[in-house]
């Protein structure tokens, strides 16, 4: 039972993809053993640095067992003629190599025929692995590829070496014009030397180790010690915990150690906001913070080598650090000769998109469309400062002509908001409102991911609903809706931070109405001459929410699925009404009166469907003297009743009461089923029936199609 | 202080050791090219070369401006006119990051005792319709190098594919002799009496000077006039150039044999337009939406170039001829097109 490893040796992969592409790897791997027959007894499992993808799998069978099969001939009654065998069964003999008179016969549907117990004989794992290797490595993901060799040979950065082996022996394959081999490289600067692998399995592992490479996990226990240790020497310090960075700079490395380096204390005047992402996006270090959870001025760098004795690398990062802050300090003091209601009328110059204009354009629109959204939320009795939206809206994009936007892009909307906050916007706003427009501007872009909070102020919440509700307009309005992995606007993300925010600030927001207004600050503009004929703007966008919101419901909340159909077949208009809705079925669902009403409400679908097919309709009203049986009766006279007590609590959205209600028609509904039987001849009575069937449905779905609900056993 | 470098090398060291390594592997050493580029991928050295099917080898030093990019002189890390040493290696070798990590030692920088990284960055000219795959190469944190597989230059799929080393040769000067400043940098010592000639005393002149001239002084009208005059021309030529190959047999006499027509000549013009765009554009003379569309000319001008490039290097199909035989003909044509190109 051999081992098996391979191991990809490569120039290096960029940090962000090795996760996926090493664990794909892995899994191609193991489907492939499966489908060859050729199960791992031990585990199989994966080992990835920048420079290689392996995966190694424990205990395989040298060759594939061999196969027992059975092979069908030609029908009987072609293979005898007079009872004697035809060409046909000897062809059929000769092909499976056996005589005519060891065949056997099988019955089928299709008749009988003749058959062969064959013995498939199993190949050798070597030789199935050499064959299947290359094509699941050239089927490897990568978001970007290239070529090196051959233009038809693709990778994501040139191939370099090949290790593929059952224990000691080199399985004969290759990839992109590389011969497998038992040669392997160590760390390029602290070994740097091919190394000799003695065997797949724990021998690979100890090679590599005295090779100075470690793996993924080893690499991550490392950097978190050292980052740890080396902070130590700052009393009362913490290093900031950044997950994102520390995946980054664990595929950054194959054997990390972590210096920590220091900055002039006069840059911490700048923003911590401007300090932390020069130190994280551009130069991947860890931020420093003191006992106080203030920035401290140090930073952590991890680095792929095994040290810095004599302090030669720290000199370097700080040379580079401080190069940096002194540019991040000139763009800053560069960017305050002009006030940030000056850069309002700059941002002509600034396009948003071809087609919509610029983001001067794009500022009237979102001041106009967010006042007209203030208002109807104070209509809704959301405690909203108009003033305060009005004026952040105004002044939100300004920072896009500042230098330190343009030098840091990821710091948009921060920037504007520090700017907002520093600046004298206008001498006759009291201090906190100028704080809360600044704060509205800061928080404008959130959420920007699913880690991302929204923004924290309902006024920010407007800003940011409003920005991208503009955005999602006119994009679909031109008819450049995303489709399939194709998103360049990002309008996925940006729908989803939409409905995040609605959710989490619990705002009465009608979908179709925030559009129908987004589509109208369009009117008149240059940029509407440019809209698309062919687009059903409330269809499409209509559409486009439900998925999102269908998405938001299942993988960011977490309800069923099919609690969230229910629930969105009954209306997916208002994210808020939604989730209370949701809620409340899940809630309820467990109850034995509420499967009841579900499986009775697919029964009462299914019944009018196959009416309707059969066109038969149901009346136009229920007319109670074409009732015959006491049970349809009793169900008449409950219905408008509960109807009533439901359509109260839902008004108050009570919607778990109202449930309840709806569950106390059980009795009634039973009974009806037991007794009533609905499709009968006479076109008076049936139609009757069915309008009173449909009368239920229609009262009672108004939350959730129950129809939707999937129950047990059914 | 910086304690691994005692003796660190005075900028023309760094170029003549950079060169010497690279000539030692084989490289032409070229000098730089006398039309304004805005980097070495600029130079016909580069962009041409990397065309077609021929290997090459080649490194020079490439000022380059960028006129934006200017500060006065007053930003000591930003210039508007900066040294690259270009490497391109036709096609890659195997082993062409251990060399290129090589070259580092070949400067003076003991691996050992620093931190290298490479890290995902991939390369794209929008104007020159160019772009690869690669990596910026760390150095303790610094980006010394932009390392590049091409895969395509002026719209044309490579084949075979060159690597381009690009080294940033002020910043590894500063950080070799570990001043904070670019205009501090040695440039050179005369070993008679020590004299020191920085950086500051050879371009600081310049930097002020064109600052001025590109943010304050250049004439915008006269500067899209030149634009327009070096564009008409170059189209004209890429133009003819279609006519002449396609024509040849029916319309009369061509202007130009194939292998005469100046193609060089016309990526000159192209690069003229690429640098008055620059001026433009740190003049503040192009609105945001002309500048797609100015972009879009310019890289018309350089994707015509290409392809005419190729073709005449006799990637194309060849005009066929009546009375030869075409195979010949081709074979003929392709030799005699060698010797032309190596003299050009």
């Amino acid at each position: 039972m051999p081992d098996f490893l391979l191991e990809i040796g490569c120039e290096e992969i960029p940090a962000r993809m090795i996760d996926a592409a090493s664990q794909e790897l892995q899994r191609r791997v193991q489907d492939l053993l499966s489908r060859e027959r050729l199960p791992a007894s031990g585990s199989v499992s994966y080992l990835d640095t920048p420079r290689r993808l392996a995966v190694l799998a424990s205990g395989l069978p040298s060759a594939q067992p061999d196969l027992a099969e059975q092979v069908t001939g030609p029908s009987t009654n072609v293979a005898y003629k007079d009872g004697q065998p035809t060409p046909a069964a000897q062809a059929f003999a000769k092909k499976v190599g056996l005589e005519v008179a060891k065949l056997s016969k099988v019955t089928t549907p299709k008749g009988e025929y003749l058959a062969a117990q064959v013995t498939k004989k199993g190949r050798p794992a070597a030789e199935i692995l050499a064959e299947a290797l290359p094509r699941e490595i050239s089927s490897i993901y990568w978001p970007k590829s290239m070529y090196w060799r051959r233009p038809t040979e693709r990778f994501v950065r040139p191939v370099r070496w090949l290790v593929a082996m059952l224990d000691g022996a080199v399985i004969p394959m290759e990839f992109d014009g590389i011969r497998a081999g038992d040669q392997s490289r160590s760390h390029r600067i602290l070994a740097n030397r091919t190394v000799k692998i003695p065997s797949a399995g724990p021998p690979y592992l100890e090679a590599l180790e005295q090779a100075k490479v470690l793996s993924r996990g080893a690499r991550e226990k490392q950097i978190r010690k050292q980052l740890d240790a080396v902070t130590r020497a700052i009393s009362g310090a913490r290093w900031r915990e950044d997950k994102d960075l520390l995946d980054t700079v664990i595929n950054l490395t194959e054997f990390p150690s972590v210096i920590l380096g220091n900055f002039e204390r006069e840059f911490l005047e700048l923003p911590e906001e401007v300090l932390v992402t020069v130190m994280r996006d551009h130069q991947k270090y860890f931020a420093v913070e003191d006992a106080s959870g203030k920035l401290a001025p140090h930073f952590l760098a991890v680095l792929n080598t095994d040290g810095d004795p004599q302090g030669i690398i720290r000199h370097g990062h700080e040379r580079v650090l401080r190069a940096r802050f002194n540019d991040a300090r000139f763009f800053w003091q560069t960017d305050q000769k002009h006030s940030l209601r000056e850069r309002v009328e700059m941002l002509k110059h600034v396009t948003f998109q071809k087609d919509l204009g610029s983001y001067y354009d794009k500022t009237m629109r979102v001041q106009r469309l967010s006042s007209w959204l203030c208002e109807s939320l104070r209509q809704s009795g959301v405690a909203v400062r108009p003033g305060v939206v009005h004026k952040a809206a105004c002044l939100a994009k300004a920072d896009l002509t500042t230098e330190l936007v343009k030098e840091f892009t990821e710091l948009q909307g921060i920037v504007g908001g520090l700017y907002a906050r520093a600046q004298q916007l206008d001498p006759d706003l009291p201090e906190a409102t100028r704080f809360a427009i600044a704060d509205a501007i800061y928080d404008h872009y959130r959420p920007e991911s699913t880690d991302d909070s929204v923004p924290r102020s309902v006024e920010g919440a407007v800003l940011s609903i409003a920005d991208k509700a503009d955005s999602i307009g006119g994009m679909f309005a031109l008819g450049l809706e995303p489709t399939g992995s194709k998103d360049p606007f990002a309008l996925r993300r940006q729908a989803n931070a939409i409905i995040r925010t609605i959710a989490e600030h619990k705002l009465p927001i009608r979908l179709s109405q925030l559009f129908s207004d987004a589509r109208a600050v369009y009117q008149d503009s240059e940029a509407e001459k440019k809209f698309s004929a062919k687009v059903d703007f409330a269809v499409s966008v209509s559409n486009f929410f439900r998925e999102r919101l269908e998405f938001y419901l299942k993988d960011v909340r977490g309800f069923s699925y099919d609690v969230v159909n229910a629930v969105l077949a009954a209306g997916s208009e208002d994210v808020a009404d939604a989730i209370a809705r949701a809620e409340a079925v899940t809630k309820v669902r467990p109850s034995a009166d509420f499967e009841s009403i579900s499986i009775a409400v697919k029964r009462i679908k299914n019944i009018l469907r196959q009416a309707r097919e059969a066109g038969k309709e149901p009346a136009k009203a229920i007319d109670p003297g074409a009732f015959q049986e006491q049970a349809e009766k009793d169900l008449a006279a409950v219905i408008p009743g509960t109807a009533k007590i439901v359509e109260a609590l839902r008004s108050e959205h009570n919607y778990e009461q109202a449930l309840m209600e709806i569950s106390k028609l059980r009795p009634s509904v039973d009974k009806f089923f037991d007794k009533v039987m609905v499709m009968v001849e006479d076109e008076r009575i049936r139609a009757n029936r069915l309008a009173l069937l449909q009368t239920l449905l229609q009262e009672f779905s108004t939350i959730a199609d129950f129809s939707e609900i999937v129950t047990e056993g059914k | 202080m910086n304690p691994s470098k005692s003796n660190p090398p005075t900028f023309q060291e760094l170029i003549l050791r950079l060169q010497t390594f690279w000539a030692e592997r084989g490289c032409v050493l070229q000098q730089p090219y006398d039309v304004e580029v805005g980097a070495g991928t600029m130079a016909p050295e580069t962009f041409l070369r990397v065309l077609g099917p021929d290997p090459y080898k080649v490194a020079y030093v490439q000022p380059s401006r960028r006129p934006a990019d200017g500060r006065y002189g007053e930003n000591p890390n930003r210039l508007f006119k900066h040294m690259q040493l270009q490497v391109i290696l036709k096609p890659p070798p195997e082993n062409v990051q251990e060399l290129y990590l090589e070259s580092l030692a070949a400067m003076g920088i003991d691996l050992r005792q620093h931190d290298i990284k490479f890290e995902e960055d991939n390369w794209e000219s929008p104007t020159l319709g160019a772009w690869g795959i690669g990596w910026q190469v760390m150095l303790d944190g610094l980006e010394i190098t932009q390392f590049t597989y091409f895969q395509q230059c002026g719209g044309v799929d490579l084949d075979p594919i060159s690597a381009e080393l690009t080294y940033g040769l002020e910043r590894i000067a500063a950080f070799l002799q570990d001043v904070d400043s670019i205009y501090d940098i040695v440039w050179s010592r005369d070993p008679e009496t020590g004299r020191v000639t920085t950086y500051g005393d050879v371009r600081l002149a310049d930097e002020l000077q064109f600052s001025v001239y590109n943010f304050e002084a250049a004439d915008v009208e006269k500067t899209w006039k030149h634009f327009e005059l070096y564009e008409a021309e170059c189209s004209a030529l890429i133009e003819a150039y279609a006519a002449s190959a396609g024509k040849k047999a029916t319309s009369g006499e061509p202007k130009f044999d194939k292998h005469r027509f100046p193609l060089l000549g016309a990526y000159d013009l192209c690069l003229k337009c690429s640098h008055l765009f620059n001026i433009l554009d740190a003049r503040g003379a192009i609105s945001v939406t002309e500048r797609v569309g100015v972009i879009a000319r310019v890289r018309a001008l350089a994707v015509g170039i290409a392809k005419a490039y190729v073709e005449q290097q006799g990637g194309g199909a060849p005009a066929k001829e009546e009375g030869e035989d075409a195979h010949e003909k081709k074979k003929t044509r392709a030799k005699k097109e060698k010797r032309v190109t190596a003299v050009s």
